[in-house]
């Protein structure tokens, strides 16, 4: 059992959404993939914890992508 | 964008010359309302009811054109039930509570919307519009004070500091009509909308969807099922609802570049919808193409003219927000302009339907917007996003929270100046400011019934019996639990938080609007009095 929290954290999930999504308005997609990066650099030194962060790798890697992407 | 197919079933009226045709000058009505689908047919209702005289005109002579609402949402049941077809609606509907959502071809999750136990009416009904318009049509026929006239077009609209004069076009030719308040049911493409030059503002999806009605004798279960990237139509989404008469309202995703004129086609919609359903056996009943738009008027009372439904804001079908709101904005108009034409309250109380209804629109706007946002990203780069979200939602909780099919309808909780505010705390899933929760009640008579069938179209105390009977408020009905209504299963008790000798002031549309812990009459008609604008 990790220590990554899967379960929302989020009161409202759809304003989250709503959020990250306005945030790459308009952009291409290889400004939206540095956009990510950048956040997720950011995020990754705010919650500070390897574990966490090896965790949600694993997770981000085994996300089963879409058969017509 | 029109449907390029006629509906099989339609009803058909007919033009009848009203004495009003004849008049040298033009006659002078208190309400006139344009627009006889199910937001101005309500309204009409609604007010005839409160005995305010309508007429109701429409440019069509028939029901059963044009895309068409099939979700009516439990509050729109509920208003339905006090217009008097509510239990007829039910009876002919497919009733559901379930969703489910698949990407590729699996399930990744399900929603029940089975709301607490205990209301008259379901969660949702699915119920082709033009069985709702027709149901209403037939209500319409028992109340006097509407007139209603079929082949009358709008096509001048003048206003005036206390009325507006309208002209009429008919088969026997054009007629003026003064009205004190003109109510604009006329729909997305409002004529009133156009004749005052008013214009919305908001967002167009380029995306275009293909609906498509099918009559197919079929056992899928009754459950709203939404695809993201299925098999069967790679890279888009698709939507499967049962209806009625084993028709099913199909939706398809068909992206932003879709050859309309093509894929109206039916043996292209055929073909396509073979992929979905294999070899069983289907007739079409309709197919259009739509694209969605998500905006509003700044504005919904312009002087004597008030807009509601379509003709004042619109959203894309995923959450059923159109005609559920439209319906919800005729019920929040008609008591107040029957209490202004009455003269119980001043014409600013209408202003309070343009806040209350602005409200919801903006919420209903935000809601589709959102759906429409993850449903047909905009860009390569937000369908990156979107596609993330799909693919970390079999393992993660969190995404499966952000996949959204559409947001179903509820009411809007009003953050209202009607509303008086709360002396002391009250838990339960009462809400100051939104309709009050349904409850089983045992009527005097031993009936087992529900609350709201006790609660009609005027301002009602829900008195909760501590002894006495308390002495009753200036034009306030009361209703004693424990008297009129016995709480035998404690439903009112917990969703009101209800302890003896508290009182709950209702308006008319049954939304609360004051509660006390105490029975204080002067206080009672205070809260009436801010509830009427005063």
């Amino acid at each position: 059992m990790g220590k990554l929290v899967t379960a929302t954290q989020f009161a409202d999930p759809d304003a989250a959404y709503r959020a990250l999504v306005e945030a790459r308005r308009g952009l291409s997609l290889e400004a939206a993939a540095a956009l990510d990066t950048r956040l997720a650099l950011i995020l990754a030194n705010h919650i500070g914890d390897l574990d966490v962060l090896r965790e949600a790798i694993a997770l981000a890697k085994a996300g089963k992508p879409l058969a017509s992407p | 964008m029109a449907p390029t197919n006629e509906r099989k079933i339609v009803f058909g009226y007919g033009y009848r010359r009203s004495a009003d045709q004849d008049s040298a000058l033009p006659v002078r009505r208190p309400v006139v309302v344009v627009g006889a689908g199910p937001v101005g047919l309500a309204a009409a209702i609604d007010l005839g009811q409160r005995g305010v005289p309508v007429v109701l005109i429409d440019d069509a002579d028939r029901i059963g054109e044009g895309s068409r609402g099939i979700c009516w949402s439990k509050r729109t049941l509920e208003i339905c039930d006090r217009l008097g077809v509510g239990e007829k609606l039910v009876a002919q509907g497919v009733t559901w509570k379930l969703g489910k959502v698949f990407l590729g071809d699996e399930l990744v999750f399900s929603f029940d919307l089975l709301p607490e136990d205990g209301h008259k009416m379901p969660a949702f009904i699915n119920l082709q519009q033009y069985y709702l318009e027709k149901a209403l049509v037939d209500r319409v026929a028992e109340i006097e004070a509407i007139d209603l006239r079929w082949k009358n077009k709008l096509t001048g609209v003048e206003p005036h500091n206390d009325h507006v004069r309208l002209t009429v076009e008919t088969p026997d030719g054009p007629y003026q009509l003064d009205a004190d308040w003109l109510v604009a049911a006329d729909g997305a493409r409002s004529s009133t909308r156009d004749l005052l030059g008013l214009t919305f503002s908001g967002v167009t999806f380029e995306d275009k969807f293909l609906i498509a009605d099918i009559k197919m004798a079929a056992d899928f279960p009754t459950e709203r099922r939404f695809w993201f990237d299925p098999s069967f139509h790679a890279g888009q989404s698709a939507l499967m609802h049962r209806q009625p008469d084993n028709v099913w309202r199909i939706d398809l995703q068909l992206g932003p570049d879709a050859d309309i004129v093509e894929e109206q086609k039916p043996e292209r919609v055929t073909a396509r919808l073979k992929k979905m359903l294999g070899e069983r056996d289907f007739s079409l009943e309709w197919i259009s193409i739509y694209r969605f738009n998500c905006r509003r008027l700044e504005r919904f009372v312009h002087g004597r003219v008030v807009f509601v439904g379509d003709a004042a804001h619109q959203v894309s079908p995923f959450g059923a927000r159109g005609a559920n709101s439209g319906i919800q904005d005729a019920e929040n108009l008609a008591w107040k302009l029957a209490a202004v034409i009455k003269g119980e309250a001043g014409p600013s109380l209408i202003d309070s339907y343009e806040r209350e209804r602005v409200q919801a629109a903006d919420e209903n706007i935000a809601h589709s917007t959102r759906s429409t946002d993850f449903i047909a990203p905009h860009t390569p780069a937000e369908r990156q996003l979107r596609n993330a979200v799909l693919a970390l939602a079999p393992q993660a909780e969190f995404a499966r929270r952000m996949i959204n099919s559409g947001r179903l309808s509820v009411a809007t909780v009003y953050d209202t100046p009607l509303s008086t505010p709360d002396e002391s705390a009250f838990a339960g899933s009462a809400r100051l400011g939104a309709p009050v929760p349904d409850a089983p009640v045992r009527g005097r008579d031993g009936r087992q019934g529900h609350l709201l069938e006790h609660i009609g179209g005027e301002f009602t105390l829900v008195y909760v019996k501590d002894g006495g009977a308390p002495q009753a408020a200036e034009g306030v009905r009361l209703l004693c639990v424990g008297e009129d209504v016995v709480d035998a299963g404690g439903a009112i008790a917990e969703r009101f938080d209800a302890t003896p000798g508290a009182a709950y002031l209702l308006r008319p549309d049954q939304h609360l609007c004051a509660r006390w812990r105490v029975y204080d009459r002067a206080k009672v008609e205070a809260a009436r009095n801010r509830a009427l604008g005063a």
